[in-house]
């Protein structure tokens, strides 16, 4: 009777890790589609990075260091996620629910910080309709700013769930979504960084 | 038994110690490349393809360590799916880089 209760209760463990793998690996899936996207967007900038049409080059409107503590910012907090999934498999709720609410943070900074660059951009003349470089600019950061507030938006609902029902079988697949997705954006970010930024103003 | 399924689990999902090198590996490739652009250790194409290959070690760095692609069997097909989308992400870029380069697109003016 017990031994076939720990089988069952193995079984159901057995079946619910595979649901979580598979559902995991197609949210992997459509990460990798999201590359795509990200690589053509890379792929305009590129090409139309030089087409300032006379106005400002990325050279006179980045301010390098303003970038590099928003860098940060994400760096830091792809590592945080990274302690709350640790905390998910220590099965220690109120861990999770502290390094979720940091990235939480950290991305609401990194977000904060870019739509403030935006908001300099555009009041001074210098939005997406200035040139083909800075159009190409605003489709490229701006789509990686709307997917950390998506992120963000995610985030917060987990937060939730997690305090109502706690480290379940799907807040735990949920995790785990969002953490390939938050590690992703931090990879999208170093391209952004080396590609916009860093040879922008050289 | 538990206890056991746990660890398994444990494993699959990195260690504290992964995410800490490959956060302090992170900071210093973010770092280098700032430096060499700030105070304009090199030029030109070198310095173009310096900062490009510490983007990419970056890359590996965090796909290793953040996201925990290996060949082990259990991750294979996450990691063949990733070496795919990189090579179709690398056709697309370097593809229409080249294309455009070759139309003669006043785009590489700063080089």
């Amino acid at each position: 009777m017990s031994a076939q209760a720990i089988n069952n209760h193995d079984h159901h463990h057995d079946h619910e890790a595979e649901a979580t793998s598979k559902v995991v690996f197609g949210f992997w899936i459509y990460i990798m589609s999201d590359c795509i996207l990200f690589a053509c967007i890379f792929a305009t900038y590129a090409v139309l990075h030089g087409n300032v049409y006379g106005g400002p080059s990325g050279k006179e409107l980045f301010d390098l260091p303003y970038v590099m503590i928003e860098t940060f910012l994400l760096l830091t907090s792809s590592f945080t996620y990274g302690l709350a999934m640790l905390a998910v498999h220590k099965n220690n709720k109120s861990q999770v629910l502290f390094w979720l609410f940091i990235t939480f943070l950290l991305g609401l900074s990194f977000i904060g910080m870019e739509i403030n660059e935006f908001h300099h951009l555009i009041v001074e003349g210098n939005g997406p309709s200035r040139s083909a470089f800075l159009s190409s600019f605003f489709a490229l950061v701006g789509t990686h700013g709307l997917h950390v507030t998506c992120g963000l938006i995610w985030m917060v609902l987990l937060m939730i769930q997690v305090s109502k029902h706690g480290i379940t079988g799907i807040t735990t697949r949920k995790l785990s979504c969002l953490s390939l997705f938050w590690h992703f954006l931090d990879i999208v970010w170093i391209f952004v960084f080396t590609v916009v930024y860093l040879m922008g103003v050289m | 038994m538990s206890a056991h399924t746990h660890e398994v689990k444990h494993e699959a999902h990195g260690s504290l110690k992964s995410y800490i090198v490959g956060f302090i590996l992170s900071i210093i490739l973010t770092v280098i490349p700032y430096f060499l652009v700030v105070n304009h250790v090199l030029t030109g194409n070198s310095l173009i393809f310096t900062i490009m290959g510490i983007g990419v070690l970056q890359l590996l760095i965090q796909v290793i360590f953040f996201l925990h692609l290996s060949l082990a069997p259990e991750s294979r097909s996450t990691t063949l799916s990733f070496i795919f989308t990189v090579v179709i992400v690398l056709i697309l870029v370097v593809g229409s880089l080249w294309i455009m380069w070759n139309l003669n697109y006043n785009m590489m003016e700063h080089s």
